[in-house]
């Protein structure tokens, strides 16, 4: 459908907006009105404006363009197609949402001026935009490394306290590493001709061992930003770091542009897949996902449990994208391209549902100021505004029915089940083994979601204080419930999506271009199978079956209700502090997946008058992987730094030294 | 899908609400036979029920609208389960909408919404039950994700009256896959609904509770919905069993006839009676494990399910 | 779905039932049970070869299945039984690796040897051998049983357990095998039995327990 007339010029310039935007809040930078009632409900029009050409024109043919500006013999070239109206679908409607929220959210005195913070905000906004947009090795690079500064500063928003800092440090770190992994992919992928534009990437002929190292270095390079394990260490420091709105940003946003790295990388840039690709994905997609869950029932800090919720997610959208490349490197198109899809729409669910979760902690973190699992409960009486869609986040990450967290749970199994008619030897009884892990991480996702709402909405309040909390501004509402009717509505209408997710594996080849998927209400995605799922009338039935058991039961047996104490088994002195903590709850997953954890323990002795205990959870990872190779860094640099004598006569040394091999080598 | 078919929907509905504590009170009628005590009346849990609804409903001062409102939701979930599982007819309208995937994950969402509710009155019996309930269910749901998954595979369809209804007319084959998942499915029965040897439905010892934890906060009216829900979870996970693994008996897709359907009556009254001895054996056969031994059963159980899917990959595919 | 004819469907039931025990060996822990385990498995065995017999008509078969009969279901476990009420063990210690790990463990060496067998089961011309993979994989279990295992008794059970694997694969593979090396390989285990039962009762009278981590003494010390 071709709505706007060239739906290209329409993106750009507002992405442009955005830049101008950011540039109009170094106007007054102090002033903290400008912003957030004027320049930040701006920006959120603009992403909805984005959201809607990106939708509407995402049938539209290919468009490329080639502009002036870019380096002498490299302009910068853009490209519009099927994958990047998604994603800029996905960009401009989740940031929508959470710059709406952030409109309210924004408080003086955390750092960094309004006004700077809205520069870096709408540029980080733009890079994205233009990282999708990119179309050549130069300016995608540009973009990238723009992406990773900007966010670097909002991360350290608030850089007067050392522990933002080092994690800030951390973030800009791994991103640089993951940034040189792509840039030689992209070397790897010019195949002898020197341009580094990505048609030339399309046409060039590489042999299987060079496609090799450039799918594994991006792989690297784009999971680094991701958060695929073992380059996820930044992510629990970054997250919990930033301000609320930018945490939802890079978690909803920021990581999915990493996805479509990886799959413009694979699907687009490279041709026939090896099956071992998707193998390798896969693995580390179920062992991510597997981890990420696992780590963050164990958490105290919501926000370290919703960033290592998102590394799960990550994990699960890298483990459908290795399913996908095996299909189609066995030839089975269908699948893949169900497989494709599943990837899409769980890309575009996850922004919505951990960007609304994300939000709905920065409420929380302004209302209470805690972050802290131990001291906050009983929030859901004092702020509903903030309760409810919280809870339609957490029930949708954590898979149920009807909302759009199942659906793409969904369409990945049905992927799965596809999986055994793989021709090759040991993959066909290998993949329904990722089945179960797959099923496993979603159940427990359950159990992190239960225990994240619980504890901070539910219950009692652990802390005296708790009871002044306020609830949140019209803005955040506002924000949240933007947020929250994405996640109903991307769960109560399928086929709508997945007619406009379906133009992606039609550009690349692998479904047909009339290919339906069931009826507007029901989804039946597998011809010859018979799986169909209609989520509207589930719904339907669900709540009648709801509202007729209250009709019956209100209307025949009509007794009013009357408040009492809560049972207490006869002990009169129970307290708020009695209901498990954070640490409770997880304890069953410690205990039962114990050899993912490193942990210390500090326990009492039975003769203690004043017992102790004290469990400290650390990531293997990190102290099996990065802290060695930061000492090994730290133990080549010094012995390097022995060069630095300090005394003028052994610098002339090593120029007379340096002159002389020079001498020898030319003559 | 015609008017009759809707009908028959309506009436499996009616079926299973009116049937499931029937069910109960006969295995705790079998029970009390096995362990040499007087049994109850097997129309106990009705009037329990009745009893309950007629009382006064008595809230805690901190009770949130979830709380109020999550006994309602849980019944509905399990009557929309009840709807989705084949016990009368494999002839279901509604399964075309919810597959057995949207069936494991209505169930998911009844046990959250208790968890959720549970965690509400912020005592710490509530939250130990709501606690013990999600350790039993994050190893329990994949275990049956899986079992359906095998009966998928043999069957080309993830809707549960297709599967059951292809079970049934097919030549009759033996499966050892499905004997596998047989068993796995028999431990993640137990497990689920709250039955020995993971917990003991008529125990009054908080410490050792899991599900009668999550009900300590209900009365009147809420209190007899959630048992009455539990009843309905038992019955429904009964039918997915006989569905999956007996199928024989229900009126099938070739023979959707009225005659079929009151033969299809008495069979199930005959396979629920079997299999609810069954159960009470099993439960006073076994003792009651230890909690961190329950993680342990349902992994078999777990493994078992992967086992069989591997076998049916092996053997028949 | 499924066409094969009844007796082949029942073979392939007995393959699985055999599969299971292996399992169930891995995760015991009461010695008595394990001997019972094993006698069952030998059933089995037995009722696999009676009903290869029958189907494909070969005497031997017939032979071979009663030999299983008498010495594995009847004699060798009557003679572990009576050994494990003179030695007391009853009991196995903590296994090597927890219970979920070793299963999990057991479940890769499953799809390992499944996937081994995939092509053998392509070329071989028999009507069972689709019962290869299930052979290999109850040898690598049982070999997995042993290792995971402290007292000496478990390790017997399970070193047996591995030769009814092999019984079973050669059944599958190539109807069974020629008259001589059957009676051989029964006289060998015969013999190897009554040493071990010497065997034990020396490790006993040295130690004062069966649990084998106590012969790690007899290294040299450095």
């Amino acid at each position: 459908m071709n709505a706007a007339p060239a739906p290209m010029l329409l993106l750009v310039s507002l992405l442009g907006l955005w830049v101008v935007i950011g540039f109009l809040g170094l106007l007054r930078p102090t002033s903290l009105k400008l912003v957030a009632h004027g320049l930040f409900p701006l920006g959120a029009a603009v992403g909805v404006a984005i959201a809607t050409t990106a939708a509407l024109s995402i049938a539209s043919p290919v468009e490329q363009w080639v502009l002036g500006v870019g380096l002498p013999d490299l302009p910068v070239h853009l490209r519009r197609d099927a994958l990047a109206s998604v994603f800029l679908f996905l960009l401009g409607a989740a940031s929508a949402g959470i710059s709406l929220f952030g409109a309210g959210y924004f408080r003086r005195g955390e750092g960094t001026l309004p006004g700077l913070l809205c520069l870096q905000y709408h540029l980080f906004l733009a890079s994205m935009g233009a990282v999708l947009l990119a179309d050549d090795a130069y300016s995608f690079m540009v973009a990238w490394e723009s992406m990773a500064l900007t966010s670097y500063f909002l991360v350290t928003t608030q850089h007067r306290i050392p522990e933002i800092r080092q994690a800030g440090f951390l973030y800009v770190l791994i991103a640089h590493l993951g940034a040189i992994a792509i840039l030689l992919s992209f070397g790897v992928m010019q195949g002898g001709s020197w341009q580094f534009t990505f048609d030339a990437m399309r046409a060039a002929e590489l042999p299987p061992s060079w496609a090799s190292a450039a799918f594994l270095l991006a792989l690297l390079g784009f999971g680094a930003k991701a958060g695929l394990v073992p380059m996820h260490v930044w992510l629990p420091e970054a997250h919990p770091a930033a301000p609320s709105p930018v945490s939802a940003l890079m978690s909803g946003v920021m990581l999915k542009t990493a996805v479509y790295g990886v799959l413009r990388v694979t699907f687009d840039l490279l041709d026939d897949p090896l099956w071992w690709w998707g193998l390798v994905a896969m693995a580390l997609g179920l062992f991510s996902a597997l981890y990420g869950v696992v780590f963050a029932a164990a958490q105290t800090d919501m926000k370290r449990l919703l960033a290592f919720s998102s590394i799960e997610n990550v994990g699960l959208l890298f483990t459908g994208f290795g399913l996908a490349l095996i299909f189609q490197s066995a030839g089975m198109n269908a699948p893949a391209a169900l497989a494709l899809i599943a990837v899409l729409y769980h890309a575009v669910n996850h922004a919505f549902m951990k960007g609304l979760l994300f939000v709905g902690t920065g409420a929380v973190l302004h209302a209470t100021g805690q972050r802290n699992l131990g001291c906050l409960g009983g929030l859901i009486h004092r702020m509903p505004w903030v309760a409810w869609p919280t809870l339609i986040g957490a029930l949708a990450i954590a898979g149920l029915p009807p909302l759009n967290g199942f659906v793409s749970e969904w369409l990945l199994l049905q992927a799965f089940l596809s999986a055994h008619e793989v021709p090759r030897l040991f993959l066909n009884m290998l993949l329904p083994l990722g089945t179960a892990v797959v099923a496993l991480a979603a159940a427990l996702a359950g159990y992190v979601m239960v225990k994240f709402f619980g504890v901070v909405f539910l219950g009692q309040p652990r802390e005296a204080a708790l009871k002044d909390a306020h609830d949140a501004g019209w803005r955040e509402r506002a924000g949240m419930i933007w947020l929250a009717a994405g996640c109903v509505l991307f769960g109560l209408l399928p086929n709508q999506a997945i007619s406009l997710l379906a133009r992606v594996p039609v550009e690349l080849g692998l479904l047909e271009p009339g290919a339906t998927f069931g009826s507007w209400w029901l989804l039946d995605p597998v011809a010859g199978r018979q799986a169909s799922y209609a989520p509207l009338v589930f719904l339907a039935i669900v709540l009648l079956c709801v509202v007729a058991t209250i009709f019956v039961v209100t209307r025949i047996y009509r007794r009013r209700v009357r408040r009492g104490a809560p049972w207490d088994c006869g002990f009169a002195r129970l307290d708020p502090r009695m209901q498990d903590t954070a640490e409770g709850f997880g304890q069953p997953i410690r205990h039962i997946f114990e050899p993912f954890f490193g942990m210390r323990r500090e326990l009492p002795r039975p003769t203690d008058p004043a017992p102790h205990y004290r469990v400290e959870v650390s990531d293997r990872i990190w102290n099996g992987v990065y802290v060695p190779a930061a000492a090994l860094v730290q133990h080549l640099a010094l012995s390097v730094a022995q060069l630095q004598q300090g005394r003028i006569s052994t610098y002339l040394v090593y120029s007379l030294v340096t002159l002389l091999v020079l001498l020898g080598f030319v003559l | 899908m015609s008017g009759f078919s809707w009908l028959i929907q309506v009436i499996e509905v009616l079926v299973a609400l009116l049937a499931a504590p029937l069910f109960a009170g006969w295995i705790a009628q079998c029970r009390a036979v096995l362990q040499n005590r007087t049994p109850p009346s097997i129309w106990l849990p009705y009037r329990n029920i009745r009893k309950l609804l007629a009382k006064e409903a008595v809230l805690a001062e901190h009770a949130s609208p979830l709380f109020r409102i999550a006994p309602y939701i849980v019944f509905g979930t399990m009557i929309c389960a009840a709807a989705i599982v084949p016990s009368l007819s494999t002839n279901l309208p509604f399964s075309n909408a919810a597959d057995a995937i949207a069936l494991v994950g209505l169930l998911a969402t009844a046990r959250v919404f208790m968890a959720l509710a549970a965690m509400d009155v912020g005592t710490a019996f509530g939250t130990l039950g709501a606690r013990r309930e999600m350790m039993v269910g994050f190893l329990a749901e994949p275990a049956l994700l899986i079992v359906i998954f095998v009966a998928s595979l043999i069957s080309q369809s993830t809707a549960l009256p297709t599967i059951a209804d292809r079970l049934a007319t097919e030549a009759f084959a033996l499966y050892p896959s499905l004997a596998f998942t047989a068993v796995a499915f028999a431990l993640v029965l137990l497990a689920e609904n709250a039955r020995l040897p993971v917990d003991n439905p008529a125990t009054h010892l908080e410490l050792t509770m899991i599900h009668e934890a999550m009900l300590l906060e209900y009365s009147a009216r809420h209190l007899a919905l959630m048992e009455w829900s539990a009843a309905l979870k038992l019955f429904n996970y009964a039918c997915i069993g006989m569905a999956l693994f007996v199928p024989w008996g229900a009126a099938t897709t070739e023979m959707p006839t009225a005659p079929a359907l009151i033969l299809a009556i008495p069979v199930l009254a005959l396979k629920l009676l079997v299999s609810g001895a069954v159960l009470a054996v099993a439960e006073t056969a076994f003792a009651k494990l230890r909690v961190f031994r329950v993680p342990e059963l349902l992994a078999t159980a777990f493994l078992l399910a992967v086992l069989g899917l591997l076998v049916h990959l092996l053997l028949q595919g | 779905m499924s066409t094969l004819p009844l007796d082949m469907q029942v073979l392939n039931a007995i393959a699985a039932l055999f599969l299971l025990l292996a399992f169930a060996m891995l995760s015991q822990r009461r010695v008595v049970t394990l001997v019972k385990l094993l006698a069952l498995q030998a059933a089995l065995l037995c009722a696999a070869t009676v009903l290869l017999a029958w189907r494909t008509g070969e005497t031997h078969l017939y032979v071979s299945a009663l030999l299983t009969l008498l010495l594995k279901v009847l004699f060798l476990p009557w003679l572990l039984n009576r050994l494990i009420r003179q030695l007391g063990v009853y009991w196995d210690s903590e296994p090597l690796l927890q219970i979920p790990g070793t299963m999990l463990v057991g479940l890769l060496l499953v799809i390992f040897s499944f996937g081994l067998a995939q092509p053998i089961v392509a070329l071989a011309s028999t009507a069972t051998r689709s019962g290869i993979g299930i052979a290999i994989a109850v040898v690598l279990l049982s070999f997995l049983t042993m290792i995971t295992r402290r007292k000496a008794m478990s390790q017997v059970v399970g070193f047996l357990s591995m030769e009814n694997g092999l019984f079973f694969g050669a059944m599958s593979a190539t109807y069974g095998m020629p008259m001589i090396v059957e009676l051989g390989v029964a006289l060998d285990v015969l013999v190897a039995m009554l040493v071990l039962g010497v065997f034990f009762f020396q490790i006993r009278e040295r130690f004062d327990s069966l649990d084998l981590h106590h012969l790690e003494s007899l290294r040299e010390d450095q």
